[in-house]
């Protein structure tokens, strides 16, 4: 087992009682904790550094940029990609919102088509959906096969010259399930079609040559991989960057303002309008730092080892149901799942009781709950500082919650 | 585990297995809906009211032992009852789960005098990111009772 028990002690939050219990975090797909350093870049920032970006010739001003764009230079390069076309947005949410508003409402019209997939996230179906309603394009689903992969059986026949965006997670905040990428990337280019990738999930687990995709456009949040809230990242090929229209306008963002006209500055700052946040840009530097200094593949696979034993050990508990691949080269380290009739959020009661966190509802994706036919789902996810003798308390608190219900 | 059994008293998970009126009415009856956005839960509530008193009720939907369990209890609880009674009820209710300010009216030693099997759902006030599942019915209820009112 790749043993990366010692990073532990780097994040403070991990050292918490929770109930009276050590805290047991397996809710990483919804936010990460954050090391130390991700802490101290942020405050360091603040106590020595703090200034407005791009707006003063004074030495604070001039090392707040400097770390600014030095952080932005660290995100990019993390993904394997030009800082000039890495744009700092306040998550995947909003760089959704971007590419569906500054692209899509400008280059769709009535009966044009938008290909998702069931199992995105409300992050990308929605924004489509209002672009949908104010273009007159239809939205178009693809499903799941029998192992809870994206179905790629039909797409050849929904292909046609009127499809012209194809929206994908890289992998599900579900079932763990990834995305078929490189299928769903050369169906968009076959076509003329723009393919977004909602990495979310992808960039904080995996080692992404943004590049070597071939994607379009890819959305990613800093707090999914160790940064804090309220930043994330889209990044975007430089041609459709350059004529993308920006969908906010402000300080920043602008190279002339006259009365009734402006002109924009060069991507990134045209996608950029106001003060952003600085200290954020910062920590999430620090945390792509971190994760260098771990190493992508081993993080990979102790994140396999972890979902393997997980996996192994929650099937061995009956009547517990799993919603996702059980291939563990299919899958990242989500596992949703529901035992017996007990639902999701008794579950997440009864095991917060013993220190353990995970996620219980929908998880932001609705239509995908609708197609399993449950109203919910329990989930567990893991990260790099996750450890197998959690998973065993896992599996404890869930015979606990069994025992309750009268299931044992 | 006290307050887990506290919480999960076998009375709460009959009432969740086995929901009291189950189902929707046919008849002339005023519908409502609760929705719980964050987590998903759903109560549908059909209610019939006659001359000033619930005659009949029905629900429906989909959530957690909590919110399931509050609702069958309010069928058991309000049907048969003139509205007056019926708000009161829900009053009283919520101040048991502190939902709304005031003395708990439950008489702690005599159990269900004052509001039968809802009284075991004051396990929930422990924990209190679960009161609002074992609102969602009676914010339904409310809703019901005042479409039922703007009718006449
Ligand atoms: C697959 C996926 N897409 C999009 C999002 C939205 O990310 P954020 O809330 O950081 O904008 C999330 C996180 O909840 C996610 O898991």
């Amino acid at each position: 087992m790749s043993d990366l028990s010692a990073l532990r002690a780097d994040f403070p939050i991990l050292a918490r009682e929770v109930n009276g219990k050590p805290l047991v975090y397996l809710d990483s797909a919804a936010t990460t904790q954050k090391p130390q350093s991700v802490l101290d870049a942020m405050d360091s920032y603040y106590k020595h550094s703090n200034a407005n970006v791009h707006r003063g010739a004074h030495t604070l001003a001039a090392e707040a940029t400097e770390l600014y764009e030095s952080a932005r230079g660290k995100v990019a390069s993390f993904i394997g990609a030009s800082p000039d076309q890495l744009v700092f947005t306040r998550g995947t949410t909003t760089s959704l919102n971007f590419i569906a508003y500054g692209w899509g409402l400008n280059n769709l019209s009535r009966g044009d088509k938008i290909i998702v997939t069931i199992m995105e996230h409300h992050a990308n179906i929605v924004p489509w959906q209002l672009i949908a309603k104010y273009t007159g394009a239809e939205l178009v689903y693809l499903e799941l096969d029998d192992e809870f992969c994206v179905d790629t059986s039909e797409l050849e026949t929904l292909l046609d010259d009127r499809v012209k965006v194809v929206a994908f997670a890289g992998m599900s905040n579900v079932t763990g399930a990834l995305g078929p990428i490189e299928i769903l990337t050369q169906a968009a280019a076959s076509v003329g079609a723009i393919s977004v990738l909602d990495a979310a999930q992808l960039v904080p687990h995996a080692q992404v040559d943004v590049e070597a995709l071939g994607v379009d456009f890819m959305a990613f949040s800093a707090h999914k991989m160790l940064g804090p809230t309220g930043i994330g990242a889209l990044w975007g090929k430089a041609d459709l960057l350059a004529s993308m229209e920006p969908t906010e306008g402000g300080g920043e963002m602008i190279n002339v303002v006259e009365r009734h006209t402006s002109t924009w500055a060069p991507v990134p700052h045209k996608f950029e309008a106001g003060t952003p946040p600085i200290a954020e840009a910062v920590g999430f530097g620090a945390a792509v730092d971190y994760l260098a200094a771990v190493g992508m593949d081993t993080l990979r696979d102790h994140e396999r080892e972890l979902t393997t034993y997980a996996l192994e050990r929650l099937s061995e508990i009956p009547d517990l149901t799993i919603y996702g691949p059980k291939d563990v080269t299919k899958r990242g380290g989500a596992i949703s799942f529901q035992l017996g009739d007990i639902h999701a959020h008794d579950i997440a009661t009864i095991l917060d009781q013993d220190g353990i966190a995970v996620r219980a509802g929908h998880h932001c994706a609705r239509p995908l709950m609708k197609y399993f036919g449950v109203a919910a789902t329990a989930r567990a996810s893991f990260y790099l500082y996750n450890t197998t003798k959690e998973i065993d308390h896992l599996v404890a608190s869930l015979h606990t919650a069994r025992g309750l219900f009268g299931l044992a | 585990m006290a307050d887990l059994d506290e919480l999960y008293r076998g009375i709460i998970l009959d009432h969740y297995r086995n929901p009291r009126r189950k189902g929707t009415l046919d008849g002339d009856h005023v519908h409502a809906e609760g929705l719980n956005p964050s987590c998903g839960d759903e109560f549908f509530l059909d209610i019939a009211i006659d001359d000033g008193v619930v005659t009949d009720a029905a629900m429906d939907g989909q959530g957690c032992s909590i919110s399931q369990a509050s609702g069958s209890m309010m069928m058991d609880a309000i049907v048969g009852k003139p509205i007056d009674e019926v708000r009161d009820i829900a009053h009283k209710f919520r101040i048991m789960m502190s939902i709304e300010e005031g003395d708990n009216p439950v008489d702690q030693e005599r159990p269900g005098s004052v509001l039968g099997d809802l009284e075991a759902l004051q396990g929930v006030r422990k924990f209190p990111v679960r009161i609002k599942c074992a609102d969602l019915a009676w914010v339904t209820l409310t809703d019901a009772l005042e479409r039922a009112e703007s009718r006449t």
